[in-house]
Parts: structure tokens; sequence; C-alpha cells
């Protein structure tokens, strides 16, 4: 079938810089770019380009640039191109449409409407450069009170196991499958050298990265893929994945194309076939069900190690982490409508969760007003940007965030969306080997802690501009928050004064 | 049936009565740290995750009637109730045996990877759900009775065999949507079950050589802990049932 989807992108190739190296021919996984040898000329295909760049950076003279097409539809802010195409890709498939990433639709981000206090005259900011900043965190159930032993510094009372990391970021969970095992061990290493953790997704955990145990989130999802003792044993938490930010209730699909040898032997199915994830965990109908599972992996770790209960932000999502907590989890991992994913239908991705922001503060409230807040942990994942996005996050209530696209993009991401098609030209969301092999985990785990490094002196800086010395001072005090061009009924939520006020 | 008299000089008895699972579990692990090898638990009234965290290959016999998620996560150890089971029996199991000598619940066998469950009579909903299976794993299922409705739901591997015994003459299975979403393993099932019993996924054929291989050593394997005539069993006509397509929702999607 002809198809009536014209080109995203003009490929702009200046034909006096181009010495025909052919690099971009080799660089583009998705086919634009071919070398005819009977007329020693590169040509390109713009109806395959996706816009990731991938030719632009490395075409050695500068000869590519990528712009988007100028091709105009007549205006019409109701029947926009991109509902258009939707509807042309799928008379022409009649398919689910799939994409990746996150939402990438215009709802409000509420960290752009909020901004930060600082001290002046009446209290002094400290300058973190030559005063300590204390930024560690440590995630999980906190004791109603701490006793101590008589005459002594030792803890009399029995803490619940804690999770100790550096700054308050951790990475998201990326499976592997999705991801690449250089990415896996890029993030793996550099959660191990910074002193935070990686989550491993849904799809397992490489035997080659068991070494980095300690600085390992190991995911239980529906699929239960590469779930055994050991997996459980090697971590140092537990997350249990009910739902992604992404694709709030439903569950995942990995074709069979992305399940090679390794990925078989790490997800523990044979290699070639769909791993299907069931939408809802069939052991979990109800709160009573999540606590059963819950404490059956707390029995599987004989109590050793935190378990995680990771939902998406949606309407309810207060009342639900009442019940998680209520439930046994040690921290309650929330993920918000921006939150990315390697393949979700674009219909849910963009039309189902609510901002990270508004859930963070209304699960924060509820929490305390049940007076069960210490008794779990908030991460809050979905849409965090740079060190601010920290900053407002942990005011609003969060005790740490997890990243993943932003990491992504450090390793080279540049959000083109299209990690669904196993195709990444970065070599970060396929597994097909010869792409992989473009994440070097050596500068894969350098990038990632500079990432780390850069936005934990920022989140200092924002910190002692405030007067404020750790980051436990800031946890949920939203009163070094204003709101700007908000409503009433959104600042209620948040919990925020306007500016000004 | 015969009550299978199990006590013998090595055996190490514990009492469950009155005891909270986390104590109970807890001590099951201390003895087995200290090389207990075959342990009775007398008077078990639903405590959780029995043989949950003991990856040695220890025998385990239980009195009374262990409650949910019996053997999740199990790794090895074997486990016979002598009664029922209740809900999520040998969840995400990669190693061991279980065996009841009576009912379970629904969900048995949930996403297990390796092993095999054994049950005497009936089991309730979603039984072999998103079974798996690889490399020499290959979880095996056989209840005597019958089942609920999703029998098989998902499955990607594994054997699931259903009896019937607890059918009455000219009884059939009642369970509907069995094998909906199926897309590996087989089950096979003897007695009758209509068209509309089963998922739009599923196919039905008759048993080839290797299948009577598989059933035949599944069937006896029943038959030794319950005592029961294979031969007899073996004689009514088994159904194979098997995923019509290995990847059911490869066309769902547009890229």
């Amino acid at each position: 079938m002809k198809t009536y989807i014209p080109p995203r992108f003009k490929v702009e190739r200046d034909q006096e810089r181009c010495i025909k190296c052919q690099v971009c021919v080799n660089q583009c996984s998705f086919s634009v770019h071919s070398y005819d040898a009977e007329v020693d000329e590169v040509f390109s295909r713009e109806e395959n380009c996706v816009g990731c760049h991938r030719c632009v950076i490395f075409c050695p003279t500068h000869a590519l640039n990528i712009c988007k097409t100028p091709l105009d539809y007549r205006e019409n802010a109701n029947w926009r191109p991109e509902i258009i195409e939707d509807i042309i890709r799928q008379a022409e498939s009649g398919g689910v449409l799939l994409t990746g990433m996150g939402n990438d639709k215009p709802y409000k981000v509420y960290w752009d409407h909020l901004v930060v206090n600082a001290s002046q005259v009446t209290n002094p900011s400290i300058d973190p450069l030559r005063e300590p900043m204390e930024l560690r965190t440590y995630l999980g159930r906190k004791p109603e009170r701490v006793e101590l032993e008589r005459g002594g510094l030792k803890l009399k009372t029995k803490v619940a196991p804690q999770l100790t990391i550096e700054a308050p970021i951790m990475f998201s969970a990326l499976s592997y499958g999705a991801v690449s095992l250089n990415v896996h061990e890029s993030l793996a290493r550099a959660a191990s050298e910074f002193g935070t953790l990686f989550n491993t997704g849904e799809g397992g955990l490489h035997r080659k990265l068991y070494k980095y145990g300690k600085n390992t989130i190991v995911q239980v999802a529906s699929g239960r893929y590469g779930v055994h003792s050991e997996y459980l044993d090697v971590a140092a938490a537990v997350e249990i994945k009910i739902g992604q930010g992404a694709k709030p209730g439903i569950g995942g699909h990995l074709p069979g194309e992305k399940v090679s040898a390794e990925v078989s032997a790490t997800r523990m199915i044979p290699a070639g076939t769909d791993a299907l994830s069931p939408a809802p965990h069939h052991d979990i109908y109800s709160i009573e069900d999540l606590s059963q599972l819950i404490y059956a992996l707390k029995e599987a770790t004989n109590y050793t190690k935190p378990i995680i209960v990771k939902i998406a932000a949606v309407h309810n999502s207060a009342a639900i982490a009442s019940g998680m907590v209520r439930a046994g989890a040690d921290i309650i991992a929330l993920d918000g409508i921006r939150g990315s994913t390697g393949a979700a239908p674009k219909i849910i991705r963009d039309n189902v969760g609510i901002p990270i922001e508004l859930a963070i503060a209304a699960v924060d409230t509820r929490l305390r007003q049940e007076g069960i807040r210490h008794q779990a942990s908030l991460v809050a994942a979905g849409g965090i940007r740079c060190a601010a996005d920290v900053v407002k996050a942990v005011a609003l209530g969060a005790d740490a965030v997890y990243i993943g696209t932003a990491a992504l993009i450090a390793l080279g991401c540049t959000v083109c969306q299209q990690c669904h098609t196993g195709k990444c030209a970065w070599g970060i969301c396929t597994t097909d080997l010869s792409l992989t092999k473009r994440i070097n985990p050596d500068i894969g785990t350098e990038r990632l802690v500079n990432l780390l490094r850069g936005w934990s002196h920022e989140i200092k800086d924002m910190l002692g501009g405030m007067g404020v010395n750790a980051l436990e001072s800031l946890r949920g005090n939203r009163l070094h928050l204003r709101a700007v061009g908000l409503s009433e009924k959104e600042m209620e939520i948040l919990g925020v004064r306007h500016a000004g006020d | 049936m015969p009550e299978i008299n199990v006590s013998t000089a090595d055996m190490l008895s514990l009492d469950a009565r009155g005891l909270h699972y986390k104590e109970l579990n807890a001590r099951l692990r201390e003895a087995v740290a200290e090389g207990a090898t075959d342990i009775e638990l007398r008077n078990v009234f639903g405590q959780r995750y029995i043989g949950t965290d003991l990856d040695k290959p220890v025998n385990i016999h239980i009195y009374g009637t262990p409650g949910n998620d019996l053997g999740a996560f199990m790794d090895g150890p074997r486990i016979v109730v002598h009664g029922n089971a209740q809900d999520g029996c040998g969840n995400t199991m990669n190693e061991g045996e279980i065996v009841i000598h009576g009912h379970a619940g629904d969900i048995l066998g949930l996403s297990a990877r390796g092993g095999r469950i054994f049950v005497r009579e009936d089991v309730g909903y979603r039984v072999g759900i998103h079974m798996k299976e690889y490399q020499g794993k290959r979880p095996l299922v056989v209840v005597g009775g019958t089942a609920q409705d999703f029998l098989g739901e998902y499955m990607a591997g594994g054997v699931l065999v259903v009896l019937g015994l607890t059918l009455k003459e000219g009884e059939a299975h009642r369970a509907s949507y069995i094998g909906t979403g199926m897309h590996g393993g087989v089950i096979y099932l003897r007695g009758q079950v209509q068209p509309y019993q089963l998922g739009k996924e599923v196919g039905v054929a008759e048993l080839g050589e290797a299948d009577r291989g598989v059933l035949e050593e599944a069937v006896g394997q029943f038959c030794a802990h319950f005592g029961y005539d294979a031969g007899e069993i073996l004689k009514t006509p088994f159904s194979k049932l098997f995923p019509l397509y290995l990847r059911p929702y490869g066309r769902l999607y547009a890229y």
C-alpha cells in the first residue's frame, strides 16, 4: 500500500563539504543514507529519517543538517498534523500505534511554575564550596522513635533495612532487552562509582552485573522474568512493579525479535519468543494481596532488604499509597504521566495518568495526615529534567527521585521516540549487536557520573542559597516553594503559596 | 487413601500451632541451616510462604492447611501437604516438588519456571497461569480433579495435566476460558470440554507419540504419589490443548 505519510524531516547535505566517506551511511540504522558507487554520490531517503541526529554528530566535515520538513497542512487547531498522520498510519496498518519515550504533549509542567526561595539578610545563605552540605539520603521504613543504649551512641531501636545513596537521585527502571547490556553496565557502574542505585527493570539482571548488586534494585513485575532466588539475594532492594507512568494499567510485550540469546538467558525464556507481561499481577487483586507479595519477597530475602512498590501516578494515588504503606511497602515509587518507556501504545502514553508534581504533593500530604509518612520513603519519577526539578520534588515531599530519560540523554539519546523499533542508532534501546557496541560502558559510566556530580553541586548550591545545609531540612518543606501562574486549586493540591504571598 | 507414615528417627518435628508465619519460617530456615533434611510440620493453620527461602533439597511434610504462597519463589525443597493447600501455591517456583493430598486454590503454579506440583483433587481459578519453560526447566502441574476458569491462561511453557478424577460418570469439566492468551506449553486434559470453553488462542489435537511419553510419565508420577492405577487412568482418551500461535499479539501493533 502506498503510504500517505510525508517525510517528517529534511536531510540537507552540503555537497561542497561532503567527502563521501559514508560515515552517515554506516551510522544510520534507519536506512536513510545510501552510497551509489557508480555515480560516486550519497543519497538520502528522507521518509526514513527519525531526526535522531546520529549522522549529523558523526559527519566529520559537518556536511549534514536535519531539519523539520517545511511541508504544511492547512492550519487547523483541531486536526493537527500528528493527529492526521496517526489516522493515516492506522488506516494503513490496522494496529495499535506504538511509540517510545515519555509523553510529548504540552500538559502543564508544574516544575516550570514553581520557584525556589533564597536567604536574604534575615538568615545567612551557606556556601557549599566551603561548608559541609549533606545530600546523603536513607530510603526505607523509619522507626516511630529512636532509643539509644544507656550511656552510648549505639542504637537500641532495631531499624528496618535502609538504602544509602549519596544524592537523592537513582536511575529509573530500564529493562535489559529494552535497553542493551552496555547501557545496563554503564548504569550499574555509574551507580556504584557515585554511590547510588540503578534499577534492573523487569528483564532480569545479567550475571556479568551481579558484582554491582549492592547498587542494584531488582524488579519483580507481572511477567516475573528472570526472578529467582539468586537474583533477589544479590540486590540491595526489590521493587514490585505495579505500574509505569508511560503506560498505567497495561502490561508490556517485548517482541521476540529483541529476545536474543543473552536476553533469553537473563529473562529465562527461550530466545525469539515474545515476553508478555500481563497487565495485572495475577496474585494481586487488592491491597491485601499486595501485602502478600511484599511479605513473600521479605520472606524470600529474609527481611534483609527494603521492598519498593512502584505505581503509576493516577487519580487515586494518595489513597492507594496509603494502602501500599499499610501493606508493608518500605519505599513507594511514583511514576508520573511524563515517565518514559521503551515501548507503549501512544494512546495510553499520551492520555493516561497525572503529572508527578501533583502526585508527590497529594501522596505526601495524605501520608502525613494519616501519621504514616515515616513508615515509607517516597521516590518520584517521570519527567525529572534537572537539579532544580530534584530540589522542587524534595520540597514537595519526595525523599529521592528516579531519572530515566535524563540518564539516557547523558548516554547519547536525543529523544527521537523510536525506542519501540529496536533500531536505536545511538545503540541504547536495541539488542542489535552491531548497534549496542556504540555504547562504550567506560565512557557511558563517565558521562553518567558527570551528570550526577553536576546535579549534586547544583542541588547543594540551591540548598546553600536557602540557608539549608542538609537535604533533610528541605524534605516536604513547601514553604521554600512559591507558585507562579497557578490557580487556587493547583496551589491547594501542591500545598504552596503564590509568589509574592 | 492410605495415610503415608513418614515418621522416622531423622525427622525433625515442629509444632506450628499458634506460630506466626514469620516465626515458623524463621525456625524452618534455622533448622535447614543446621542440616535438617526431613522436617514435619504439625498443626499448620494457614501460615504463609512455607518453603520460600529454603534453597536446599529438604523434605517437608505439612499436616494441616498451609496458607497462601506455599513454596513461592521456591528453589529446591520437596513439600508434601497432608491436607489442602490455599492460593498461590508454587508462585514463581524455580525448582522443587509440591505434593498435595487434597485440594488447592487459585493461581497454582503462577509464573513457575521449573519444578513439579501434584494435586490429588480439584484446583481453583487461573491455575498454571503464565507458566514458563527455559532450557532444561519445564514445570509440570498434575491436577487429579478438575479446575475452575482460566486454566493455563497466558501459558508460555510447561506441562499442565488435568485428570478429572473427581468428576462423576458423564460429567464434563466446567472451566471456561481455558488457555486464554496461551503462547507456549501444553495442556493434557482427560474428559470432556466443549469448544466454547477454550480460549481463542487454543488448538485441540489428539496425542502423538511424544505426547504419550510425557503424559505417561506425568500420570505415572501422580499415581505413585497418590496410589492410583496409571493404566486405568490412561485408558480414557485425553485431549491435547496447544497454542495456535506462538506470538498471539505479534500483529497487534503498528510501527
